[in-house]
């Protein structure tokens, strides 16, 4: 593997008294696509809202970069070059398309911001044609490519993607993965927190299996296809 | 959203302007102060709940401490009057910030937030009519000192050009935010608090700025209230009544719009003197009006007149069109 960007040791995390993660040790490689699989409940929301600062780790740590970032603010680990794109149609629904990309990007200067935008709409081309629409009129399909071309509008590292395939249609989930491609050939790492386990292992190199708050299964993509545990841990067999 | 140009702001100042020079009387100069008044202190709810979404009942804790602050420093401190002014807005803005920080780090959201400033309203309201140094249950009197440099004057108009000149700041202000990053993110935690974190908004210290500011512009509206009416006691400072016309006056008029609250003010002072005509002086009557009024506005126009005003103006310039294309034909 390449140089590490995103490190994460013996994570612990949840609300209240309640432990919801446990034990959590990944790694993200500069440029790479690593996949964590799990079902409903397994902890992948609360994996992602600890890693870009929502919640805070109980015990653990997260570099980023080589900083600790498991005590930083949000905002600060956005300004690292660490972004989540939240799960299900998280846009602004009453500002334009434009509105919404431009509020990835407020960060950096405006030459910055034009840039990005320029980029991300050589990306989505849809986007490109309704830039004055209201986000809120777009379709569901529409709308997670918003969000995720507003993550890329910040300049990231590394991208964290929450449950990008949820409620797309088969052809959508297909463009999707295919998108997920382009973006990663820019250089840009990504971490596919997911359900959608076939289409992820096709396009990830590694991946993790997250069962019960804790990690059960990891390894290559490849390895991962062919583990048996995988279908057990999965689908709770 | 449209937002106001410079030259429109320019030309409802320079309206408004006009009217002294117009008309000497009295009664509408007294109308158009005091609706200005709310107007200016609508402005103030505006920043916070129109452009941020965080919607409060308890304005009346910045408009009162502006009004305590100054009045105190002038009668008991000898402080000159236009000190007192400032430094009443520096007190509310500080109120602001001190009550945003108790909130917003306690993450309180929605009708909570809501219920939590109209509390501490209450409880400096009550603080007020017992403690000494607000004057208890009498209030404070501002000593008789027709001098400009005094902030008092012989006639009502140079009273109307100074709450104008405030409110015409606090247009500037708010049009400095609409283009302003900082105004962007605003409307990120208005839109979406969870999206906002997302893309690396600092959400808690942007929702503090924004009650700062948006407590400094009400407390410039309660300090002016003490200047004008040379009185204040704990039920005009602190009293539901200025909460309530705060909020009125941006959601009748136009909410998170620069005019809204202008609007807004000018149509309830205008009903609210209707319904005095009509019935007399009927106690709580207004309040009634008010009610009515804001049931209707919440139902049938929840962009208040400037987005009745704006949809109006887009049906018209499709009609047109259409009417010239059947007068050709």
């Amino acid at each position: 593997m390449s140089e590490v960007l995103l490190a994460i040791n013996g994570l612990a995390a949840g609300y209240g008294a309640s432990e919801v993660l446990r034990d959590i040790d990944l790694e993200v490689g500069a440029g790479e696509i690593v996949a964590v699989l799990g079902s409903n409940g397994a902890g992948k929301s609360t994996l992602n809202r600890t890693i870009s600062g929502v919640l805070r780790a109980t015990r653990g740590s997260i570099r980023f970069a080589g900083h600790a970032i498991e005590r930083e603010k949000p905002a600060k680990i956005v300004a690292r070059g660490l972004i989540h794109v939240p799960e299900a149609r998280c846009v602004f629904p009453n500002l334009t398309i434009e509105e919404n990309l431009d509020l990835g990007s407020y960060r950096r200067g405006r030459a910055h911001r034009e840039r990005n935008r320029a980029r991300v709409f050589a990306i989505f081309p849809r986007l490109a044609e309704r830039r004055a629409q209201r986000a809120g009129t777009l379709s569901g399909g529409e709308q997670q490519m918003l969000a995720i071309g507003r993550g890329l509008m910040a300049e990231p590292q590394l991208l964290i993607l929450d449950e990008p395939s949820l409620g797309l249609s088969p052809r959508l989930v297909e463009e999707l993965f295919a998108l997920i491609q382009r973006i990663n050939a820019a250089g840009v790492a990504l971490l596919l927190v997911e359900q959608n386990v076939v289409q992820c292992l096709e396009v990830a190199r590694r991946a993790y299996v997250l069962e019960g708050g804790t990690f059960v299964l990891h390894g290559n993509a490849a390895d991962i296809r062919a583990d048996p545990n995988l279908k057990r841990a999965y689908l709770g067999l | 959203m449209k937002q106001a140009s410079l030259a429109h702001i320019a030309v409802v100042v320079a309206v408004l302007a006009a009217v002294p020079l117009l008309t000497a009387s009295n009664v509408v100069l007294n109308f158009l102060v005091v609706a200005l008044l709310i107007a200016l202190v609508g402005q103030g709810w505006n920043v916070l709940g129109g452009y941020g979404g965080q919607y409060s009942f308890g304005h009346a804790a910045f408009f009162g401490t502006g009004a305590y602050v100054s009045a105190i420093l002038q009668t008991r401190y000898g402080v000159n009057a236009w000190a007192a002014f400032a430094l009443g807005i520096a007190g509310g803005a500080l109120v602001g910030a001190l009550i945003g920080a108790l909130t917003f780090r306690s993450g309180l959201k929605g009708s909570y937030f809501a219920l939590v400033t109209l509390a501490f309203a209450e409880v400096l309201r009550i603080l007020a009519s017992v403690a000494p140094i607000t004057g208890a249950g009498v209030g404070i009197l501002i000593t008789l000192d027709l001098r400009p440099q005094a902030f008092q004057f012989q006639s009502r108009a140079p009273f109307y050009w100074i709450i104008l000149a405030l409110l015409a700041v606090s247009f500037l202000i708010v049009r400095l935010i609409e283009q302003s990053r900082f105004g962007a993110w605003l409307v990120a935690v208005r839109e979406n608090e969870e999206a906002a974190k997302a893309v690396g908004v600092n959400t808690q210290r942007v929702k503090l700025a924004a009650m700062t500011i948006s407590a400094a512009i009400t407390a410039a509206g309660g300090a002016f209230y003490a200047q004008y009416f040379l009185f204040v006691d704990s039920g005009i400072a602190y009293g539901p009544w200025i909460s309530i016309e705060a909020l009125l006056a941006p959601i009748v008029g136009g909410i998170g719009t620069t005019f809204g609250p202008l609007l807004g003010a000018l149509v309830v002072k205008m009903l609210g003197e209707l319904t005095k005509l009509v019935t007399g002086d009927a106690p709580g009557l207004d309040l009634v009006i008010y009610g009515g009024v804001l049931i209707l506005i919440v139902a049938f126009a929840p962009r208040g007149i400037a987005g009745l005003i704006a949809d109006l103006r887009l049906r018209f310039a499709r009609a047109r069109p259409r009417l010239r294309e059947r007068a050709h034909g």
